[in-house]
């Protein structure tokens, strides 16, 4: 096929300049670096130099011409073994019809409608599984979230010698909140690792580790503090597998405690649940009770993608019962139903899924009967089980401890509203923090925050009662 | 000292376009003067090795003193080609860019010692964490040029599949690690991955390059102070070609000495390196390779060159830095010394280095003839579309199925 040559750039901005001098004339062989035309702009002049080589077939643009447009064709070569009939048909700076054949999906598309309604339950067919089957009779232990995460962490660590740990205070301390815990004792200093205090740092260790084919578990003293590492988390573990083409991934768990403590102030009790749920190639969890904490803490350990794990400070003490089953892992990215109900839906996640069960019981005394829907797994987002669960209550309050604006609960109501539009008998209510930096004092921390009251009132709000 | 000095300061190049440039008063280490100590010596008594200059080819273009590696002229040829390749490909990269048939390009021009006698002297199982101008690697470790090509015209054949910017290879097979766009994570990365590979009982040692610009960020920093901690089998190269785009080296330097004087203060074993000088880089690389081997942890290695050519295909330097800078550099061009050198042993001639160009440059015409076969950037065929939604996760996802089929591909 005849070959372009084109109007070269001179610098990055020249946009057009001068065909000042052709050094060639048609029938002219030319090869490769052969000056074939001499370029000005009102700067600089510059040599064309041929790129490819070849006979020179046509001059498209006449000595002297001002005003060419940078990568206007401005010749043509034809190949060797080519004579000019090669040209017919061939018009200058007209692409040839494009090669589709490495289009082809390998997969034919079901359908190629756009509409909302098949697109919906079509798919979401496709479950994230179940969680394991206990069997009658299993024992539970009652056990801190604290010590479930502990577990999950030993248990895992000792299933396989690529998983360590790694974070500020994680070994000799034992963890600033004690979630490392004599796992240093069991496994010893080449696998439980105290790190100087950078998370900017430490996480890009963690990253190049996981690179390296290791599991490492990253721990942050708060997810405040990885506000600095949030270049690796997310520039590096998320987006390097598909930047490098599918060829290296990054198998990590951050994880710490996320939101609010108690009186620590604003920089110290920030929600980041909707910051890592917004970002492809990341896995965001944020258990609430014990055996979840444990179930899936030990699933993101196995994951071969980034995850991140938000715990939450304030429920470490809690005790929950566990049961006691030698594997016990949960599948991310499947939400549970907590309390089963039919007026209305209520989701959270972490420690708001509290908040929204003291709710339901105190709702169930006016007579509302309210669906809890624990998240557990913010990315990716159970939409299956909140949708059905909708369409059963018609009516849904989201309750998160975050900022409302563009938060989790944005998110719910919009995948409700396209998908369970018809269901729906009020308008979605959210429920979150007040749009500030949480105050440091007791009273103004505690109107910030959202509680109890603030989901009973969104639900009376949506059932239109009161 | 005058008793009254402006409190206010910031930094200023030497010379800017219009200005006769001139280097003389450039204190440099002569070749062949610099010690070479035992590669387990304490990190802090590297001091004179990091303020002073290591070199092996003299103004004479003969090897001089104990940083030579004394490689075989068979070796040296092998560099000298690996060099010229790398060269002649960039230049005809930048002429493809230049006419429209890809987007962006970097060249590393006058830099090609740098990575090409790095890769020489490391072992092909040792893992690279590199910055955007150390193509050289690549050449070295034999990638194949049609391969390269495709990755920048995203084509068809692009095995990051039409995901990055030319230029960000990702290579695992030869142990290149994916070029990040932000500036300095590769440095705890590779710190990351090399206690990794310490903790697998491997003796693999990762090399990891950035720019003198980069040395600014925190990554730097951060990388540094981790390996020294842990004592990461690492080495740190920052390529201070005097130029971050338009800021002289002189804006990330600050009041240190030089670049290589920032490692004595984690207690890193620190080297100044001739980065124009092939035998320097190779000895010097050398030496740090076999100090990570050894278990004694990380060297940060400046290797002090100039970039001869545009940061990129997007930068016009005329307007920041005088034309002729280049070309009066005291170190001269790593190409041309490699080639004297040897053609003084007599192992070389003019007219062998003309048919290795004229059949490098045959190599790189036929290489991208054959890349364009496999599309082109304009008229493709390129990355299939649905190839978009795979690789976000490791495991395919319904929800991007989804949203794949909602597209229609």
């Amino acid at each position: 096929m005849p070959i372009e040559v084109l109007m070269p750039a001179l610098s990055p901005t020249m946009e057009e300049g001068t065909l000042a001098k052709w050094n060639v004339k048609v029938g002219d062989s030319v090869s490769s670096g052969d000056v074939i035309a001499e370029i000005e702009t009102d700067k600089a002049t510059m040599e064309v130099e041929a790129v490819e080589e070849g006979k020179i077939a046509k001059l498209l643009i006449e000595e002297g011409t001002e005003g060419v447009k940078v990568n206007a064709p401005i010749a043509i070569l034809l190949e060797e073994g080519e004579d000019e009939s090669a040209l017919e048909g061939f018009a200058a700076g007209t692409a040839p019809a494009p090669q589709d054949s490495a289009d082809t999906p390998s997969e034919a598309p079901a359908a190629a409608s756009n509409s909302l309604s098949d697109a919906g339950s079509n798919f979401h067919s496709v479950s994230a599984g179940s969680d394991p089957e206990i069997p009658s009779g299993t024992s539970f232990t009652s056990t801190t979230v604290r010590d479930a995460l502990r577990d999950a962490m030993a248990e895992e660590m000792r299933r396989d010698e690529t998983v360590f740990v790694m974070g500020e205070e994680v070994a000799e301390y034992q963890g600033a909140y004690k979630v490392t815990r004599e796992l240093l004792q069991e496994f010893g200093a080449k696998r439980v690792i105290d790190t100087p205090i950078t998370e900017h740092g430490f996480a890009g260790v963690g990253v190049g580790a996981a690179f390296g084919g290791l599991r490492p578990i990253v721990e942050f003293m708060t997810f405040n503090f990885a506000m600095q590492a949030i270049d690796h988390i997310i520039n590096s573990a998320a987006k390097t597998l598909y930047m490098s083409g599918g060829q290296m991934g990054c198998p990590i768990v951050f994880r710490g405690p996320n939101s609010a403590a108690s009186r620590v102030g604003a920089q110290h009790s920030q929600d980041y649940s909707a910051w890592y749920a917004n970002v492809p190639g990341l896995k965001v969890i944020a258990p609430y009770d014990a055996a979840d904490a444990k179930g899936l803490l030990k699933a993101a350990i196995r994951d071969p993608n980034p995850v991140v794990f938000l715990e939450h400070e304030l429920i470490y003490g809690e005790s929950f019962d566990v049961p006691d089953l030698e594997d016990y892992v949960l599948p991310i990215g499947k939400a549970k139903i907590r309390r089963e109900g039919k007026d209305v839906t209520i989701t959270a996640h972490s420690r708001m899924v509290g908040f929204a069960l003291k709710a339901a019981e105190k709702l169930a005394e006016d007579g509302i009967d309210a669906e809890v829907v624990d998240l557990r797994t913010l990315r990716p987002l159970d939409t299956e089980t909140i949708v059905n669960s909708v369409k059963k209550t018609n009516r849904l309050v989201t309750a998160e401890e975050g900022w409302g604006r563009m938060g989790v609960g944005a998110e719910i109501a919009a995948v409700v509203t396209a998908e369970a539009f018809d269901y729906l008998d009020a308008p979605p209510a959210r429920v979150h923090q007040e749009d500030v930096p949480l105050p440091y004092a007791a009273n103004l921390e505690a109107m910030s925050l959202p509680g109890v009251e603030d989901i009973i009132a969104a639900v009376k709000k949506v059932c239109y009662v009161g | 000292m005058s008793t009254q000095q402006s409190r206010f300061h910031v930094p200023a190049p030497p010379f800017r376009p219009g200005d006769e440039p001139d280097f003389s008063n450039l204190d440099l280490q002569k070749a062949g003067e610099a010690k070479r100590p035992d590669p387990l010596i304490e990190g802090f008594e590297t001091r004179d090795l990091a303020l002073g200059l290591i070199g092996v080819l003299d103004h004479n273009h003969q090897a001089v003193g104990e940083w030579d590696p004394k490689l075989s002229p068979e070796a040296m040829r092998e560099g000298l080609s690996h060099m010229v390749l790398t060269r002649i490909f960039d230049d005809r990269m930048l002429k493809l860019q230049r006419q429209g048939k890809m987007s962006f390009y970097m060249k590393s021009l006058g830099e090609e010692a740098i990575s090409v006698a790095a890769a020489m002297a490391l072992r092909d199982s040792d893992m690279l964490f590199p910055s955007y101008r150390q193509q050289g690697l690549l050449i070295a470790r034999g990638r194949h040029l049609v391969d390269m090509m495709c990755h920048c015209i995203s084509n068809s054949r692009d095995n990051l599949k039409g995901r990055q910017l030319p230029v960000h290879y990702a290579w695992k097979e030869g142990n290149f690690f994916t070029i990040s766009g932000n500036l300095g994570t590769q440095f705890p990365q590779a710190v990351g991955w090399a206690m990794g590979a310490a903790m697998k009982g491997e003796d693999q040692v990762t090399a990891s390059w950035i720019g003198d610009g980069t040395t600014a960020e925190g990554d730097f920093h951060n990388g540094l102070m981790l390996a020294s901690t842990y004592r990461a089998p690492v080495i740190f190269n920052v390529v201070n070609n005097q130029w971050a785009i338009s800021m002289y080296q002189g804006i990330s330097k600050g009041e240190a000495p030089t670049f290589a004087a920032k490692g004595l203060g984690y207690g890193l074993a620190s080297l100044r390196v001739d980065g124009n000088d092939f035998l320097a880089v190779h000895g010097a690389t050398q030496w740090a390779a076999e100090r990570a081997r050894k278990g004694g942890g990380a060297t940060v290695m400046e290797l002090y060159t100039y970039r001869a050519d545009a940061h990129s295909t997007s930068d016009d330097p005329t307007k920041y830095r005088p034309k002729t800078e280049g070309q009066i550099w005291p170190l001269g061009d790593p190409i041309e010394r490699l080639k004297q050198h040897l053609i003084g042993l007599g192992e070389w001639d003019e007219k062998r280095h003309q048919a290795l160009e004229t059949e490098m440059t045959a190599l790189v015409t036929k290489a991208y003839k054959e890349a364009e076969s496999y599309g082109t950037l304009h008229d493709g065929p390129l990355a299939p579309t649905h190839s978009m939604f795979e690789d976000v996760f490791a495991e395919p996802d319904w929800r991007l199925r989804r949203q794949r089929q909602d597209l229609g591909v």
